[in-house]
């Protein structure tokens, strides 16, 4: 259990409306990503649902049931912070069982779901320690078995990886997606990073400025994005934007070509371009081509590993035409 | 920066303050020690020489002994009581946001610049006086009979004043260690199903243990020279004399400077052991 519904939800801070009315439904089991640039009001959304701001106006309800009102504690959601925000002074046992001990879970209970939390999450080993002595993932862990041990009608996650360096984060990225399968729980994950939103998500909400761009799957954002907005922050490499004769050709006021579709060619294409930065991964390389029209300007472009070009060669390029994605003046995708 | 050339140059610029700092601590600290194994009493025949122990032993069997060091346990005891208390409590009042944040502190911290004597004094002619207090009034209006403070609760009333000296410094060491509590913490315990005196006690106050110890181990030293709180109220009547005062009594009213001096180096060694803990504590936090 765990459908959250927000109903014209608003949040301002003084005069500064930071979250203009916004409607949203999260499904019971749904993981929900909220992504969006810096400062664009996710963490605010989340805090909103977890009860630790009150709303301006509108209405939450969980399971139906209006919750508004209702405090943090009652709600039924555990939060996993940024920061851990686990209890200093109290040893791994006593964290994960702090809010067991708040609600008057008997012992015996505590120490079975502590068991099996340790056990799902590897932390049987360091449950006697302090939280200082931990490395970064383990205290993330220990905060997510925290969050496990209320079993919670749904998960909030507040940039639970940004503190992690790359390989951990790409770890814990599927242990959380994991876990999800696994509990079959709702959960809701706030991040910035376009990557974790893909890779994660059931559903995924754009947001900026604290309006919501765009609901969707994945790949759906992926292929159908509504806006230029959306188009330019899903997808790694970002998304070739072209204004002008280009794009009037085609009816539209910009078209949007993503880097893996766009065909590379030594002898022939549409633009001629000459070979800036190359970025080798191995599998692919992504090539930034300033094309000869304006030099000033980019295209990345994903190409095979194996394709070789240097700096300064000069290169054709063709957009897949089925995958040009065209916007108006508006930034509106038009269909 | 740190060339030796530089290095040795700041060696020779500190060079005076340094000297002067020694000589200021180590020629009284000498003096006392060498008095202390002397029979040295300078209206009554002056320096009549080398006594060896005598005087250390002569200090504490006297009677006046054990009573001064239970004034002195009670008084400190009290104090830091009352300051750590209301030093938490005031300390969580100043750290929520509000209007005019900015002078309250300072209001809060005023006390601590004046100066014992005077506030002493302030207390007990402004406050106390059975006659002309400000509590005598108050008493009054309620058709209470006024307390005579100074006789009747002594050691309560220098208690309170002294606590009304030491309570600013609570706060803002207090104060400080509040602002540093991560506030996701507190988010957490909320969330995690904690009432606000639950936050209070598993979150805040575990938080502030070090800070508190700081405190005590700090105000532990300053209080066991309180001095001038207890000469300008009761001059150590009604059970006020505390170890300092009695090593007063001994040196300028008993004219006995060797008695006194022993008195004196005992009380150099109490604190110095607390300074020792506090000295470790310290360091830790530093270490972290
Ligand atoms: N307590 C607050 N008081 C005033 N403004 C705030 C407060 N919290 C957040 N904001 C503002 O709300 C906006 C959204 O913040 P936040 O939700 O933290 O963004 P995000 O998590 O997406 O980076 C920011 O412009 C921020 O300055
Ligand atoms: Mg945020």
């Amino acid at each position: 259990m765990g459908r959250i519904t927000l109903d014209k939800v608003r949040k301002a801070f003084g005069d500064v409306e930071v979250i203009p009315p916004l409607d949203l439904t999260i499904d019971d089991g749904e993981f929900v990503v909220f992504v969006g640039p810096s400062g664009c009001g996710k963490s605010t959304l989340l805090r909103l649902i977890a009860g630790l701001e009150d709303v301006s106006g509108g209405q939450i309800r969980i399971d139906g049931n209006d919750a508004t009102m209702v405090p943090p504690a009652k709600r039924g959601l555990a939060m996993v912070f940024q920061s851990y925000a686990l209890y200093p002074h109290m040893s791994v046992r006593k964290n994960i069982a702090f809010p067991m001990r708040m609600a008057g879970i008997d012992q015996a209970e505590q120490d079975r779901r502590i068991e099996s939390a340790a056990k799902a999450l590897n932390l049987t080993d360091y449950l006697d320690r302090r939280p200082g002595q931990l490395s970064g993932g383990q205290r993330q862990r220990v905060a997510i078995g925290r969050a496990i041990v209320r079993e919670p009608a749904a998960f909030l996650f507040d940039e639970p990886l940004s503190n992690l360096d790359a390989a951990l984060r790409h770890g814990m990225r599927l242990e959380i997606s994991e876990l999800h399968k696994r509990l079959d729980t709702t959960m809701i994950y706030v991040t910035h990073d376009q990557v974790e939103a893909m890779t994660m998500a059931d559903k995924i909400v754009v947001l900026q400025a604290g309006v919501i761009e765009q609901v969707g799957s994945p790949l759906e954002l992926y292929r159908k994005p509504r806006n230029a907005f959306v188009a330019g922050f899903i997808g790694s490499p970002t998304m070739n934007m072209l204004t002008g004769e280009d794009a009037a050709k085609r009816g539209a006021d910009t078209i949007g070509i993503r880097p893996e579709h766009v065909t590379i060619s030594t002898t022939d294409g549409t633009w001629k371009g000459t070979v800036g930065v190359a970025e080798h991964l191995g599998s692919d390389t992504f090539l930034h081509i300033h094309p000869d029209s304006d030099p000033s300007k980019t295209m990345t472009v994903r190409v095979d590993g194996e394709f070789t070009a240097h700096h300064g060669d000069t290169v054709w390029l063709t957009p897949q035409e089925e995958h040009i994605h065209k916007f108006d003046a508006q930034g509106l995708r038009i269909k | 920066m740190a060339t030796q050339h530089s290095r040795s140059a700041a060696r020779i610029m500190m060079a005076p303050a340094v000297f002067l700092l020694l000589v200021w601590m180590l020629v009284p600290l000498c003096m006392t020690l060498w008095f202390s194994v002397r029979d040295f009493r300078p209206l009554r025949g002056g320096d009549l020489g080398f006594v060896g122990l005598e005087n250390f032993g002569r200090f504490v069997s006297s009677s006046a002994f054990w009573p001064a060091v239970a004034t002195t346990l009670v008084i400190v005891g009290g104090v830091l009581l009352i300051s750590i208390v209301l030093g938490v409590m005031l300390a969580i009042l100043l750290d929520q946001p509000m209007w005019g944040q900015g002078v309250v502190r300072i209001l809060v911290i005023a006390p601590f610049f004046v100066m014992p004597t005077v506030s002493a004094l302030v207390w007990k002619n402004m406050f106390m006086d059975p006659v002309n207090g400000v509590f005598s009034y108050i008493w009054q209006f309620f058709g209470a009979d006024p307390v005579v403070w100074l006789s009747e609760m002594p050691v309560f009333s220098i208690i309170m004043i002294v606590s009304w000296q030491w309570l600013p410094f609570a706060t803002l060491i207090l104060l400080t260690a509040i602002q540093s509590l991560d506030s996701e913490q507190l988010e957490a315990a909320e969330m995690d199903g904690a009432g606000p005196l639950s936050r209070f006690g598993f979150i805040t106050l575990p938080h502030l243990s070090r800070a508190i110890t700081i405190v005590i181990l700090i105000q532990t030293i300053f209080l066991l020279a309180v001095f001038a709180e207890i000469f300008v109220t009761t001059g150590g009547a009604f059970g006020t004399r505390t170890l300092t005062y009695l090593i007063y009594q001994r040196v300028l009213e008993s004219q006995n400077v060797g008695l006194g001096s022993a008195g004196g180096v005992y009380a150099i060694i109490l604190a110095n052991i607390v300074a020792i803990f506090l000295m470790r504590i310290v360091g830790k936090n530093l270490d972290k």
